[in-house]
């Protein structure tokens, strides 16, 4: 129990709370980072999953991806991308962290992007066509309005992915709320570990929660209701 | 963690190094084996515990599914900080994180391998006479098994790309090439133990992707691929 005092005087200490190593501004780093991350890969893999998933070719690319997808361990995708990023002369920190975190991004994204395009009835389709609609109305009025709740789940869990993985940013020198449990385990303050565990968890939860709750309404409003992502057996972090 | 500036005029590899380093590669090759298999055997066992529970007594399935989901949700790096204070910078702390993970994976398709097996085969079998317990062991279970196997290869992968994060809490595998990389600002190892880390990860999915089809050959497994 006295460990946990602890825990709690480190969160009441105003110390913790204030300049570039506070708690706000360590939060905000990991959520804007982690948001520009999934954002960024949500604009390459939504477009191309939704494309592909109307054209009905590339069956197999979406099921090779979402193996290679689940198969990568994320640390080692981080600490490749810091060699590469220095080589490219961006140097380290924030680069190869941001590099590594889209490119886990990408599949979940991609698979479910695919699937919610894929699994749009035919007969819907085959109407939309039979009322005279184009190609390009059927993509964007028929199918991707019915495909957004399965779409959203795809950007759910690659954002939850990503604001775990984040939290190895502090290895290639990246700032973040990993930076309390990296730092902390350096200098062997548990304290501070373990509150960088709590920040980083309900963070995490949070972000999963956020995404439930927006899915829940998109879905109420007439998307594919009740279906199960493909994508929600991803790797976390 | 890199305090000064990598080189860029480091060479991503010294093949020299690898030569001189193959005993500790493969030493630490086998030891992320072995950091996975007991992640995944023990994972197996609790899993297996839970979802007979919850399919006994169906109301348990939500809360079982989510508890481990919240496990399941935090970040590897936190749950294994969490349990530090406690357990120290032990094995003991990297098993039982690993396990947490294993869970909601192996829970589910348990279930839903148990949950396919059709009442009709069902029925004959307690018209036949069979106990519940040897309708469950003889009947259920091996028909589950596509399903419940391919939730072990899902397990077992998510668990090997987990192993290299345990290198920061003082645990061996190919995750300790990486940081020792990052530590000492020198590719060759970082390299080493990432390449190998996927390496393993894809092999290890494809070999037991086959032999789920080799335990499956009248049918291929439908759930949570």
């Amino acid at each position: 129990m006295d460990f946990l005092a602890d825990v709690l005087a480190w969160f009441t200490d105003s110390a913790n709370w204030q300049g570039s190593t506070g708690i706000p501004s360590r939060t905000l780093e990991h959520v804007r980072l982690s948001a520009f991350a999934t954002m960024v890969a949500a604009g390459l893999a939504v477009p191309s999953g939704v494309l592909l998933g109307h054209s009905g070719r590339g069956g197999l690319i979406a099921v090779s991806v979402v193996n290679i997808g689940r198969a990568i361990p994320s640390f080692a995708v981080i600490a490749l991308a810091l060699p590469f990023s220095i080589r490219a002369g961006l140097g380290i920190g924030f680069w190869p962290t941001f590099l590594a975190l889209v490119l886990l991004a990408l599949p979940p994204i991609f698979t479910n992007s695919f699937t919610a395009v894929r699994s749009v009835g035919i007969d819907v389709v085959e109407a939309a066509r039979g009322m005279g609609m184009r190609e390009r109305q059927v993509l964007l009025e028929i199918e991707l309005p019915l495909a957004a709740p399965l779409i959203l789940t795809g950007i759910r869990v690659a954002a939850v992915q990503v604001v775990a993985t984040a939290t190895l940013g502090a290895l290639v020198g990246w700032g973040g709320l990993g930076r309390y449990i990296i730092d902390g385990f350096s200098v062997q303050d548990n304290v501070r570990v373990f509150a960088g565990a709590l920040l980083v968890a309900v963070l995490a939860i949070l972000t999963d929660v956020l995404f439930s709750v927006t899915e829940r309404i998109l879905g109420a409003r007439g998307g594919l209701r009740g279906r199960r992502s493909p994508a929600r057996m991803e790797r976390p972090a | 963690m890199p305090q000064r500036a990598f080189l860029a005029t480091e060479p991503l590899i010294r093949w020299g190094w690898i030569w001189d380093h193959l005993e500790e590669i493969r030493t630490q090759t086998v030891e992320h084996f072995i950091l996975t298999g007991i992640a995944v055997g023990i994972g197996f066992a609790i899993a297996m515990g839970l979802s007979i529970v919850a399919l006994r007594f169906r109301r348990t399935y939500g809360p079982v599914t989510w508890v481990t989901g919240v496990l399941y949700t935090i970040p590897s790096l936190a749950l294994f900080a969490f349990l530090v204070p406690y357990t120290g910078l032990s094995r003991l702390t990297a098993e039982i994180g690993l396990v947490s993970y294993t869970l909601l994976i192996l829970v589910r398709n348990i279930v839903a391998g148990i949950d396919s097996v059709s009442p009709a085969v069902r029925e004959a079998a307690v018209g036949m006479g069979y106990s519940r317990a040897r309708l469950f062991l003889e009947i259920e279970l091996p028909l589950a098994l596509p399903v419940i196997a391919a939730g072990l290869r899902i397990a077992t992968v998510t668990v090997i790309g987990l192993v290299t994060v345990t290198s920061i809490i003082g645990q061996g595998g190919l995750g300790l090439f990486i940081l020792d990389g990052l530590r000492r600002d020198f590719y060759t190892p970082l390299i080493v133990g990432s390449v190998l880390s996927v390496a393993l990860a894809v092999v290890i999915d494809v070999a037991l992707a086959g032999l789920e089809r080799l335990l499956s050959p009248w049918s291929r497994a439908g759930v949570a691929r």
